[in-house]
């Protein structure tokens, strides 16, 4: 008990000082957070919050950072990053958790669903970016193997890509599950000696390829472009059967190449009724291939996101202002 | 290669092989049987009947889940179960978490700050913590969450720990009524129980998508989820503390007239209080390890900076956020324990403090934490924590460091390990398992079942293989079941090795402890980072994942057994000069069998819900089939068929060990530690 009473006597003080200091700190020190409201909304137009989806790859990273930058510095919008896999993004425009899809390829199911059907969901139109994707393999390999690069031969070559996890095929390393891939189908349907093993994500993609090309050990793999890593390593891409208008209908039944994608924007339908300017800001971004590629070499090289997408804003006034016009 | 699946059954049973050596049991002759079977069936029919299904091939069933999603999505808005039960529901649960996460991490709009600030939060939960616990706890309580804030995490920590809260709150809303009224009738616990035992062996993964599908993403689904995932402890721990109550403390209630409302207000419900604030840390501490997993369906906080690692093979990020969500879960724990404490009953004369004085202290602190709120609510810096003041890059750096360090000077040795533990192990035994024909793999498991648990053993086995069957994924099972397997096998040696370590030196055992509680609390994700940079994304990296999650439970479970032995069993052995080698083999590991089968159940057990997990480090099998389904609408219906694949091989598999555990012990001889 005598303890006790020591302990409250020995606190009580501690903790009346410990507030007292708290109220003349209070008192003197600092922005409120009334300024700082005032400050947030001093920029125009109230633009309010939007969650972006942050889909798992690098160009898709630096469009979202440039999108985020401009519409927080220049929109003063709160944006929210989701990370999300590319199509469970699509569900949240009917929760509301997402309202931006800033890099989309392809997906005509999603967008029927989505889009025409439950109607939650508008195009926001062309990212300016074209995507290809395909099979590549490291430029060494196009180099002593120049038939290589024509699908056909890959038979050939099979039993130099077997790994410990193709069980005795050839190995085709694909990305994130998530990622839109047919590599199943085709290795089926072109009656190729391949197994489809998975890497897991674009970054183990990339490192595959780099200690390919490093130490000349043979890979074929999912690859696509806009993409910074190919400045780094200029990888091949083998041709498949060239893609024609509904060759890919039946994803089981798939035997040709992706086609190009035009990347589009997707937004909630709830962001592109509120007139926001960000919904606005969202349908004017475009930009080319060489813009993501330079953003996105950046934030590969070091820099946050938010420092990539800052250099490169600074870098083209022009084109962000004819996005705010 | 079938070795190791043999020795995976019959190690805990070595002695008995042993004795058995001169008159074969029933059983042994059973087993045997079984493994020539196999053999044969392997050798002579293989590559036949494997039912192998290509990844992108789809079976009708899987055709018709796949309805099933485009049918949820035609209907949401206007079948009644979605307008009057799921979408209210959802609704209510998000308004719940809303309030929390405003409260705590960030309000929706303007300036994304929390109602009541880092300094509000700090204060108001340590005196939270000094409340239901003690000035130790509080203090913990305040020096971790300022270290959140530190780590330059704090916003993420607090949404982390807002929805952790939402959840539990949700689960003792379902979990404790459940608990009580399995607690006092019979009947509810009998329908109850087998709803628990699946919700447990289902992995977290696999309700993910289903969920996403009938409540959206967000973080409505995420405590959904993990509701889910952590009531089965709480209802379980309830029922048992209410049926803990002796039978004469009951009828002396009785006898005074109570009604049954009032006994259980006043005499069930105090006495079981302890048991159901165990409960509570139980739950608490699943709700932690499933609110990061959750991440998947959009759950903010620490899960999502964890997965964002994950995707960019960032280690010290995902260390970092490890680390939070570690801290995180000793806050947790400590102060629900001490709240249990408390909760105690008699613990009141224990306390130095009296009611009074205490009283008045929570007062005085509860002033302060007012003013602290209040300030947080006015000035900037008490809002959002300053971000100056930030040691987070640090540690991501000096992490990466090490790692890169780490991966550029051991990658010869770890690729080597990794491709000689794939060729020489991992695929034989592998292909073993899928290049079987079905049938033969029936059969051998029928026999099996049979000798260790009899007809009932062999019936459950079989339908559980026949569903798996008819779910069209047999071969992706024995994928899944090979790599189990080979990890069960090496969690199983740890078991043994630092099991008896521990059993046998209370020193060792206090040097383990931490480790394997940090083992157990540190979420999957986060070590699946530094694993993908060393090993690759392979089915390897997988396998390894598997081991460290599992490996802790084998290694407890053994250690508890070897340290129950009798000491004076011990010390006749030592007396009659057995050397410790000896007292081993032959006194302490036979002694504690039963704990290695229960320690070999829990290991299989954890390691198989970690499959899934595994997947995303490029484990194929169902794993691969469950990730996939979840993030491809194609081939939701598949994911879905994997999930329930996996459940029914956790049922069979735990059926199987436990059968071998419950298994009469043949007494070993009196004599057994002079030989």
């Amino acid at each position: 008990m005598k303890k006790a009473e020591r302990l409250i006597k020995r606190t009580l003080p501690a903790m009346a000082g410990a507030a007292a200091a708290a109220l003349f700190l209070a008192g003197c020190g600092g922005a409120s957070v009334n300024q700082a409201a005032a400050a947030g909304g001093a920029t125009g137009t109230p633009c309010g919050s939007v969650s972006v989806a942050m889909n798992a790859w690098v160009g898709y990273t630096a469009d979202a950072a440039v999108y985020s930058y401009v519409a927080k510095n220049k929109l003063g919008c709160s944006v929210v990053q989701k990370d999300l896999n590319e199509q469970v993004s699509w569900q949240g425009f009917a929760s509301g958790e997402v309202d931006l899809i800033i890099e989309n390829w392809g997906h005509a199911d999603l967008a029927k669903q989505y889009i025409t059907d439950q109607k939650v969901a508008v195009d926001a139109g062309p990212t300016g970016n074209e995507g290809h994707i395909g099979w590549y393999v490291p430029p060494w390999m196009a180099e002593k193997y120049p038939d290589i690069t024509d699908g056909q031969n890959l038979n050939k070559y099979s039993s130099m890509f077997t790994t410990s996890e193709s069980g005795g095929k050839g190995q085709v390393l694909d990305g994130d599950p998530a990622f839109v891939t047919n590599d199943e189908a085709l290795v089926k349907n072109l009656n190729l000696d391949y197994k489809v093993v998975f890497a897991g994500s674009e970054a183990a993609l990339i490192q595959s390829f780099r200690t390919a090309q490093q130490n000349k050990t043979p890979l074929l793999g999912y690859f696509y472009e806009p993409q910074w890593f190919l400045s780094e390593v200029p990888l091949k891409k083998v041709n498949l059967p060239a893609w024609t208008e509904g060759c890919d209908a039946n994803p089981e039944k798939v035997a040709c190449d992706y086609p190009t994608y035009k990347l589009n924007k997707v937004m909630s339908k709830k962001l592109a009724d509120s007139g926001s300017p960000a919904a606005k800001l969202a349908k004017a971004f475009t930009w080319t291939n060489e813009d993501q590629n330079s953003v996105a070499t950046d934030i590969q090289g070091g820099m946050t996101p938010e420092a990539a997408a800052k250099k490169w804003v600074d870098a083209h006034q022009s084109v962000v202002d004819v996005w705010l016009s | 290669m079938s070795a190791l699946l043999e020795k995976q059954k019959t190690v805990p049973a070595a002695p008995i092989i042993l004795e058995a050596r001169r008159r074969p049991s029933r059983r042994t002759v059973l087993l045997l049987a079984a493994g020539a079977l196999w053999i044969l069936g392997f050798l002579l029919l293989n590559g036949t009947a494997t039912l192998a299904l290509p990844a992108s091939e789809l079976t009708d069933l899987h055709r018709s889940l796949n309805q099933l999603n485009a049918w949820v999505a035609a209907n949401r808005a206007d079948n009644p179960v979605f307008l009057y039960f799921f979408t209210p529901l959802r609704t209510a649960v998000d308004a719940v978490a809303n309030l929390f996460t405003t409260t705590f991490a960030a309000t929706s709009t303007g300036l994304r700050l929390p109602e009541i600030g880092w300094l509000g939060t700090v204060g108001l939960l340590t005196w939270i913590a000094l409340a239901v616990g003690n000035v130790r706890v509080a203090l913990l309580t305040a020096v971790v969450f300022v270290f959140f804030g530190f780590q330059g995490l704090f916003v993420e920590a607090t949404y982390t720990f807002a929805l952790v809260l939402t959840s539990v709150l949700l689960t003792l809303l379902v979990g404790v009524p459940l608990g009580v009224l399995s607690g006092i009738y019979g009947r509810v616990a009998r329908v109850i129980t087998p709803v628990l035992d699946f919700m447990q062996t289902l992995p977290t993964f696999v309700y993910l998508a289903p969920l996403a599908l009938v409540f959206l993403i967000g973080p409505a689904s995420a405590v959904i989820a993990t509701v889910i995932y952590a009531a089965p402890p709480v209802i379980r721990l309830t029922a048992h503390g209410i049926r803990r109550i002796p039978d004469n403390t009951r009828e002396a209630s009785d006898s005074l007239g109570t009604t049954g409302l009032q006994r259980l207000l006043t005499l069930q419900l105090p006495m079981a209080r302890r048991t159901i604030v165990m409960g509570i840390n139980q739950g608490t501490m699943a709700a932690l390890s499933m609110v990061t997993i959750a991440a998947l369906i959009a759950a903010p906080g620490l899960g999502q900076t964890v997965v964002r690692a994950l995707q960019s093979l960032d280690v010290g990020t995902a260390v970092n956020a490890g680390l939070s969500i570690v801290l995180l879960a000793i806050v947790l724990d400590r102060v629900t324990t001490a709240a249990s404490r408390r909760a105690e009953p008699g613990a009141a004369a224990k306390r130095r403090l009296g009611r009074k004085a205490r009283a008045g202290l929570l007062g005085i602190a509860l002033a302060v934490v007012l003013v602290m709120v209040q300030l947080s609510r006015t000035m900037l810096w008490a809002a959002a924590f300053p971000q100056d003041l930030n040691v987070g890059p640090a540690i991501v750096q000096a992490v990466n460091t090490a790692s890169h360090w780490l991966q550029s000077n051991v990658s010869l040795f770890t690729v080597s390990l990794r491709e000689g533990v794939t060729g020489t192990i991992l695929n034989p035994f592998q292909s073993l398992l899928t290049e079987t024909p079905f049938f033969i793999l029936v059969a051998v498991v029928a026999i099996v079942a049979y000798a260790l648990g009899g007809w009932k053993l062999a019936a459950v086995t079989t339908a559980c293989q026949g569903v798996i069957i008819y779910l069209g994924l047999w071969s992706d099972a024995m994928v899944t079941l090979a790599g189990t397997l080979v990890a069960t096998a090496v969690v199983m040696i740890l078991g043994i090795v630092f099991g008896v370590a521990m059993g046998r030196s209370s020193r060792v055992d206090q040097l383990m402890r931490p480790l394997l509680d940090a083992g157990q609390t540190m979420p999957s994700f986060v070590y699946l980072v530094p694993f993908l940079g060393l090993f690759g994304a392979t089915r390897f990296t997988a396998i390894m994942a598997g081991i460290i999650y599992a490996a802790p439970v084998a290694i407890k479970i053994t250690a508890d057994g070897i340290a129950a032995i009798s000491p004076t069993v011990v010390e006749s052995a030592i007396a009659s000069g057995s050397t410790p080698w000896q007292v081993i083999t032959k006194v302490q590991l036979p002694m504690a069998r039963q704990s290695l089968a229960l320690a070999a159940n829990q290991g299989l057990i954890y390691v198989l819900a970690m499959v899934v997990v595994g997947a995303l480090v490029g484990a194929g099998g169902l794993g691969y089939d469950v990730v996939a389904g979840f993030v491809q609408s194609s081939i939701f219906g598949k994911g879905l068929a994997a999930g329930l694949a996996i459940v029914f091989l956790g049922i069979m598999m735990d059926r199987m060990t436990q059968a071998a555990a419950a298994a009469p012990t043949r007494r070993i001889p009196a004599s057994t530690p002079a030989t």
